[in-house]
């Protein structure tokens, strides 16, 4: 589903360089439970933003799902993440004058899907996050918890291959956290690929699969037995 | 540009945003406001000139004579200029090309007029059938003075509306028999009106022939008028006309030994020149109207730019999120070019309602003598509505760049 190999990505600021990754090669495989930890400042977010095509790589190769990415102008870039991506942030980003429902379905907007069907499918998903009753609810109506569930039905919502979660977790408690990791895991079950990035450990044995980043490099990727969230909610 | 889901789109949120809209839409509103009643005052201060001076027809060349202020060729100042019959047929013989209309002219300033008892005093003018169109006079009832009222010399007369309002307030004039100056029977055979209004309208038209024989005047005559053809070019036409009026003051002064400098004692006046003189004036005002009402929907417009601009830097992260989602950058610089055309659109058309509605109300009670009846015309409200697209589509597209410039990284950084 993903390939990169020697990726390398640097910032730069006036006149100081800064290289942040530093030669990654990486491949996930369909259904994927991947999650990406370092301490902070590591390069997690820069990574999932290239993966993500929020940002563009300065050498190496990404494929994903055998479509080679390269030469990306804004255009296309938007095309791609609209059809192949959803993004789960860690402050949510709802738009605020947009209900949960409305929210939910702007993705599909930009697919140029229907008002109707883009209402239907947009509930379907709110109903998944279990928030099928706050549909009519604004952001600021909603708990951090039903927040973080509305912004994984909007990344559900225009059905990508992958989703890229860039430390969905971190701006909630332990219980709530654990909720939306249960979420995360049952979306995984039905077979969707899935990108974590956390620097909390306990978030990360959640996943299938955890890749260790250090100074711009990968210095561990391993497979671990899954803990169910569920056990902990 | 019509895609229902995007103004729907739009509308959302425009609805949630209703303090933001209704501020922008009030620098355009009032813009618009003050355009469309400036132009309203312009087009009053056109109607109010042009009836003003289209008393007359405007393409008018008027002759006449007086007395000589100035010594020429051994002859002494104050001799008296006496034009006859014979200049006017010399005249019409050398311009016969240039000539429309033509009449001669033979006054008396103060002429007592009798309908049974009533009476009053009006100026008694002897004239040509042309006099009419020169004039610009409408017959109201009747008929004008003939060529046969001429060649016979007959006893008949057009009167004007005031007199008909004087002698026959109740009674059908046409056909009744008037008593001049208490000694010769008219009969009434036409009543006029004239846009010069009611001092126009006190006038005796009768036949020249007649006039010269019942006021004793031989073959004197007071006035000679022209209308000259017009050409296309209006220009040209100004140019021909000049040239002709030229030439006839020239031929005059030959003919009567006069100086050329004494402008006393011949003028020939070309109404043509001063028209475009006025048309000229006209279209200035007119243009100096627009030039402010332009420079204040400017102002409008780089209200409406500016909040825009604050609107795209408050919605920073609301872009990015929707670019992370797939928005293209065409469809962000459309959001926001759609709504500031909106907006622009629904408050110049409300400055435009208030404006006109104005203009309806308070127009025409307005009537002082260089404004009429201030009005919009549709082709200016349709202009004006076109000036709103356009200026609604300047406005938003400085910011909508801007907008569609932003990178989802930097919006949906983390602070
Ligand atoms: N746009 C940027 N310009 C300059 N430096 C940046 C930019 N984005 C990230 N960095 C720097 O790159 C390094 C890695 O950042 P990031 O990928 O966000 O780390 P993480 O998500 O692992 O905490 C940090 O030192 C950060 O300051
Ligand atoms: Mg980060």
């Amino acid at each position: 589903m993903i390939e990169i190999t020697d990726l390398h990505k640097s910032y730069i600021t006036g006149n100081t360089s800064l290289h942040v990754l530093k030669g990654i090669d990486f491949s996930v495989k369909e259904g994927e439970l991947v999650s990406i930890m370092g301490s902070s400042g590591s390069g997690k977010s820069t990574l999932l933003n290239i993966l993500g095509m929020l940002d563009e790589a300065d050498s190496g190769t990404y494929t994903l799902d055998n479509t080679p990415i390269k030469n990306l102008n804004e255009k296309i870039a938007a095309q791609y993440r609209n059809k192949f991506l959803g993004f789960i942030f860690q402050s949510f980003n709802l738009i605020s004058y947009k209900n949960a429902i409305d929210n939910v379905a702007l993705p599909l907007y930009y697919q140029k899907v229907g008002r109707k069907e883009r209402d239907e499918k947009a509930m379907h998903y709110l109903e998944k996050v279990g928030l099928a009753d706050w549909a009519d609810h604004l952001p600021n109506q909603l708990s951090g918890g039903q927040k973080q569930r509305v912004a994984i039905a909007r990344a559900l919502a225009s059905d990508p291959k992958v989703l890229l979660a860039d430390e969905p977790t971190g701006a909630l408690d332990t219980k709530t956290s654990y909720e939306v990791m249960d979420l995360i895991q049952g979306i995984n079950e039905e077979g969707r690929t899935i990108l974590v990035v956390t620097h909390e450990p306990d978030i990360a044995e959640m996943t299938k699969r955890i890749v260790n980043l250090k100074d711009g490099r990968i210095i561990d990727d391993r497979l671990v037995n899954q803990i169910k969230a569920k056990a902990h909610v | 540009m019509f895609n229902i889901e995007r103004w729907q789109e739009i509308f959302d949120t425009i609805n949630k945003n209703k303090l933001r809209t209704f501020l922008t839409s009030l620098s355009v509103a009032s813009g618009i406001l003050i355009l469309v009643i400036l132009l309203g005052f312009s087009s009053g201060i056109e109607n109010g000139v042009r009836t003003q001076f289209e008393q007359d027809a405007t393409n008018r060349i008027s002759v006449s004579t007086r007395v000589t202020t100035k010594g020429y060729k051994g002859l002494n100042p104050g001799r008296r200029l006496q034009m006859t019959n014979k200049d006017y047929e010399n005249l019409n013989e050398k311009y016969k090309e240039q000539i429309e209309y033509k009449t001669s002219l033979y006054r008396s300033w103060g002429g007592q007029v009798n309908y049974k008892e009533k009476q009053g005093s009006y100026r008694i003018e002897g004239v040509f059938a042309d006099q009419q169109w020169i004039e610009n006079a409408t017959l109201s009832q009747g008929r004008y003075i003939s060529q046969s009222d001429i060649e016979e010399s007959r006893k008949v007369g057009v009167i004007g509306y005031q007199m008909k309002e004087d002698l026959f307030p109740n009674t059908n004039p046409i056909g009744k028999t008037i008593l001049l100056n208490n000694n010769i029977n008219f009969i009434v055979v036409g009543v006029y009106t004239d846009p010069g209004g009611s001092r126009e309208e006190s006038r005796l038209f009768i036949p020249i022939t007649t006039a010269q024989k019942v006021f004793n005047a031989g073959e004197n005559i007071d006035r000679i008028a022209y209308t000259v053809k017009m050409s296309d070019n209006f220009d040209e036409a100004v140019a021909l006309s000049a040239a002709m009026s030229e030439s006839i003051d020239q031929d005059l002064r030959t003919k009567f030994s006069v100086a050329p400098d004494d402008r006393v004692a011949i003028r020939v006046d070309d109404t043509l020149e001063e028209a475009q003189k006025i048309y000229g004036l006209i279209d200035t005002i007119r243009a100096v109207f627009w030039f402010i009402g332009i420079g204040t929907i400017i102002a409008g417009v780089v209200g409406v730019g500016n909040i825009m601009l604050i609107v795209v830097k408050e919605r920073t992260k609301e872009i990015g999120i929707r670019k992370a989602l797939g928005a293209l950058p065409s469809e962000i610089i459309w959001m926001v070019l759609q709504e500031s055309i909106f907006i622009t659109a629904i408050a110049g058309f409300v400055g435009l309602f208030i404006g006109v509605g104005i203009l309806e109300l308070v127009g025409p009670s307005i009537e002082m003598d260089f404004i009429k009846n201030p009005t919009v015309d549709f082709t200016t409200s349709i202009t004006t509505v076109i000036i709103l697209v356009v200026s609604g589509a300047l406005a938003g597209f400085i910011p909508a760049r801007r907008a569609a410039n932003i990178k989802p990284i930097e919006a949906l950084r983390d602070e």
